[in-house]
């Protein structure tokens, strides 16, 4: 574990300041009003700018944003006065994108399908499995190509057999020109408004241009020109047809692919085309994981790991921390300074290494301490499930505990001597006095950094990832899981791992699911600590 | 030493024993237990240390410490062209730098705004601030690299693969629990100062950049370390943001260098793990009393 700085230790109720800056209306110097306007006028060009390409892609929700929001930005910062709104609206513009947008998208991912070839609209889909399926058209006739370049995209400039001559791009199909240029050889080799592409651009620009496909016409079952070399195109046909009347894929065997339902076309065999699209599959997520045996299975044996995980990170750094605070705790003590700066070094360096300088000390064969420390024996600190728990907290210990150590010397210095003092006078034993008096009271003002260290650890990432992996894998899992998985490595695997696909929709329901937990705990505790509070 | 009496009386070698064990239950039994957790803490990084100066790579040829002296990890270290360890360097500080810069300045607006203004919302506002750290960031890690796909086909500039996008992302944390640092912090700063300046004539912007900005710069310093620390240890949102070696962090360029081959380039990552750890461990050692202030403080009631 690193910093959890505390939310809840940070939020102590304020002091009230005496006097409150009103919302002046009194009006803002010249030098103000310039930097206002200067920096808004660069906000507002780069949103017209987003504007103007969110309008050529026709995406109206986000446009309707994006507009909303900079004429509300316009107002706060040029009408005078309402001054909060003239401070909290950058934060909280990033907060809203960033942190609840977020959240909400999560939401609305985990009732998708959204995945690997799972990733466009239905449309997309179609358009790509019609361009991927083309294949050269055995004996086709040869257009006379020049290639074409207008602002960054490319267009072919193409003379027919017959001696047409038409043009087109990826997204423009190909049409009649006229006013062009030609070579000695009668072929179209200009036109006015493009640049025409000399040798060398398209040397350099080769894979775009070699993957570049324009559609002989509207239907894209006419199939379309490519060129494997820069002067001559082909045609190319797909050797799937699409139906839209049928919303149906035939290929050239006679294959009928239909619209599944679950976002992909699949034939009656079972056979599914590449790549599918994204559709709203409701609960399905959440259904498949606590339904699926072999990935409800490790699912909850992740769930319990993450909470083993959690509560004995920060038990054993807690009682390890306390102890040293009291041990230090002493006045007359010399030295103390020493140890406290060496203790705190586990704590300064930077966390991603700590699990990666530990997995090079727990390594079976080469690592330190299985050759030095046991002589060489081969212990599975990381490959053996049970062993591999104990190392990753082990690890935590060595990471957590020097954060515990701060905040309990804090918390113990912060007890009043006269309370000992007046125990021991009653007769009490220091021990007595440690259990009574000093824990309840330590516990009063560490509960919330332990809340805040439980829910740190819940999410506790790098530790983990860095360490083991998440490993070792339970072979008989359907998703990538290991014994020292916690579910938010598990969400990061299920998104983003190698080897097993990426399922975002999977993904974003155990995100929820997490979210859940780690709301219902910080509820349920943010609750006892009141309790805990109304002992003092 | 007390077996050996040669003076006439036995008083002062008795006093002297029980002086020692006296010495030793009051106060020798916390060196004893400080010594061993010097070691406990100092280990693994005089570990890293010694392998870092051991030229032979291995993990273990690493076995035994400070046998050798070599600096020639460092050296080679930046000397790969598949691992380029020094934009990793420089991209986790630039990128840590502006994430903390921007991060203590959006924080410090607000916690002005809810210090010194009241306004209907206050504290709904601040309440929902605790309520929304309680997602945190990484759990939302798809819809983060969806979203910044999307704005990557509007502004490729901040799309996914480009760090402007990453550091945009890490900002949308820069409220929460920084601001209720700062907020505490702000309060303690007189309001009469203020006011004092308003009376003469100052705007709301000028006490704000020359008079508060000033006066709270310690919690500033701690609020922008900790968010460079943080930031520039993060691993799973650079992890799927940076998708081109040269772009990437310290984080993800060092975690991708030793996963593959743990046991053969060990030394290499060492001294690469030293030299990203310095920064920041002195940075941290330099401010301690301040984090170490500002953590306790609430704890401290």
């Amino acid at each position: 574990m690193s910093i959890p700085p505390s939310v809840t230790a940070a939020a102590a109720p304020p002091p009230a300041p005496a006097g409150t800056l009103r919302a002046s209306r009194r009006p803002s110097s010249l030098r103000g009003t310039l930097i206002t306007i200067g920096v808004l006028s660069v906000i507002d060009a780069i949103a017209v700018f987003g504007l103007f390409m969110l309008f050529l892609q026709e995406s109206w929700i986000p446009f309707g944003v994006v507009l909303a929001v900079t004429v509300i930005v316009n107002w706060i910062y040029l009408r005078p006065g309402w001054l909060p709104a003239k401070y909290l609206t950058p934060g909280l513009l990033f907060l809203a994108v960033f942190q609840i947008f977020v959240v909400v998208y999560s939401g609305y991912i985990a009732f998708t399908n959204y995945g690997d070839g799972r990733n466009g609209t239905k449309d997309d889909a179609i358009e790509t499995i019609l361009l991927t399926a083309q294949q050269r058209v055995p004996d086709s006739p040869a257009y006379r190509l020049t290639v074409l370049d207008q602002f960054g995209e490319y267009f072919f400039l193409v003379t027919d057999p017959e001696g047409e001559v038409l043009l087109g791009s990826a997204d423009q199909p190909l049409a009649p020109v006229s006013g062009f240029g030609t070579d000695s050889t009668g072929r179209a080799d200009s036109l006015p408004g493009f640049t025409t592409l000399t040798f060398g651009d398209l040397l350099g620009n080769q894979a775009a241009i070699t993957e570049l496909a324009v559609p002989l016409s509207d239907d894209p079952n006419d199939g379309a020109l490519r060129t494997p070399d820069g002067s001559n195109a082909y045609l190319y046909l797909s050797t799937l047809s699409y139906d839209a009347a049928t919303d149906t894929f035939t290929d050239t065997t006679g294959t009928v692919f239909r619209d599944g339902g679950d976002g992909a076309f699949v034939s009656d065999a079972g056979r599914e085309l590449i790549p599918g699209w994204t559709i709203t599959v409701g609960f399905d997520n959440f259904v498949t994981a606590f339904t699926t045996d072999n990935i409800r299975g490790p699912l909850i044996s992740v769930t319990i790991w993450t909470f083993a995980f959690a509560i004995l990170s920060v038990a054993t750094t807690f009682a390890l921390g306390l102890f040293l605070a009291i041990v230090f705790n002493k006045p007359t003590m010399r030295g103390k300074k020493v140890y406290r700066l060496i203790m705190i070094l586990p704590y300064a360096f930077p966390g991603f290494l700590s699990g990666l300088v530990w997995l090079g000390l727990f390594n079976q064969d080469f690592g330190y301490i299985n050759q030095v420390l046991f002589g060489g024996a081969s212990i599975p600190w990381l490959t053996d499930p049970w062993l591999a728990k104990f190392s990753v907290l082990f690890v935590n210990l060595w990471l957590g505990f020097p954060y515990m150590f701060l905040i309990c010397t804090g918390a113990l210095q912060s007890i009043p001597e006269e309370l000992t003092e007046a125990a021991t006078v009653d007769g009490a034993k220091p021990w007595a006095v440690f259990r009574l008096i000093k824990f309840p009271l330590l516990l009063v003002s560490v509960a919330p950094l332990l809340i805040s260290s439980f829910a740190f650890n819940f999410n506790n990432f790098n530790i983990i990832y860095m360490l083991t992996g998440g490993g070792p894998r339970d072979v008989t899992a359907g998703v990538d899981a290991g014994a020292t998985d916690i579910l938010i490595t598990l969400v990061y695997k299920v998104a983003f791992g190698e080897g097993t696909g990426r399922d975002y929709g999977l993904a974003s329901a155990f995100a929820i699911l997490i979210f859940f937990i780690v709301a219902t705990v910080s509820i349920i505790s943010f609750r006892q600590t009141k309790v805990l509070e109304e002992l003092n | 030493m007390t077996s050996v009496d040669t003076t006439p009386t036995r008083v002062i070698p008795e006093r002297r024993r029980r002086g020692l064990w006296f010495w030793f239950r009051d106060t020798g039994w916390r060196h004893l237990i400080g010594v061993v957790m010097l070691v406990f803490a100092a280990f693994p990084l005089l570990y890293v240390l010694s392998a870092s100066l051991n030229p032979t790579g291995t993990l273990v040829g690493s076995n035994t410490l400070f046998r050798t002296i070599d600096f020639g990890n460092y050296v080679e270290l930046f000397q790969l062209p598949q691992q380029p360890y020094a934009a990793w360097f420089l991209n986790t500080m630039v990128i840590g730098l502006v994430a903390a810069a921007g991060t203590v300045f959006l924080g410090a607006l607000a916690a002005y705004a809810f210090s010194r203004m009241r306004f209907r919302g206050r504290r709904v506002g601040l309440l929902t601030l605790l309520l929304v750290q309680m997602f945190p960031q990484i759990l939302g890690v798809v819809a983060i690299f969806l979203l910044l796909s999307g704005i990557g086909e509007v502004f490729p500039q901040i799309g996914i693969g480009t760090q402007a996008g990453l550091v945009l992302v890490y900002l949308g944390g820069a409220l929460g629990v920084n601001t209720y640092l700062m907020y505490g912090f702000f309060n303690t700063v007189p309001v009469s100062i203020d006011e004092a300046a308003k009376i003469d004539g100052a705007s709301h912007a000028r006490i704000f950049f020359t008079i508060i900005l000033r006066l709270v710069a310690p919690i500033l310093a701690v609020v922008g370390l900790l968010s460079f620390i943080a930031t520039s240890s993060e691993f799973v949102i650079a992890s799927i943001v940076l998708t081109d070696p040269q772009t990437q962090t310290l984080a993800v360029g060092l975690y991708q260098f030793v996963a593959q081959e743990t046991s053969s380039n060990w030394t290499l990552f060492s001294a690469g793990a030293v030299l990203a750890a310095i920064p920041v461990m002195a940075l941290f050692l330099y401010l301690q009393k301040y984090i170490i202030g500002g953590l306790t403080a609430g704890s401290v009631k």
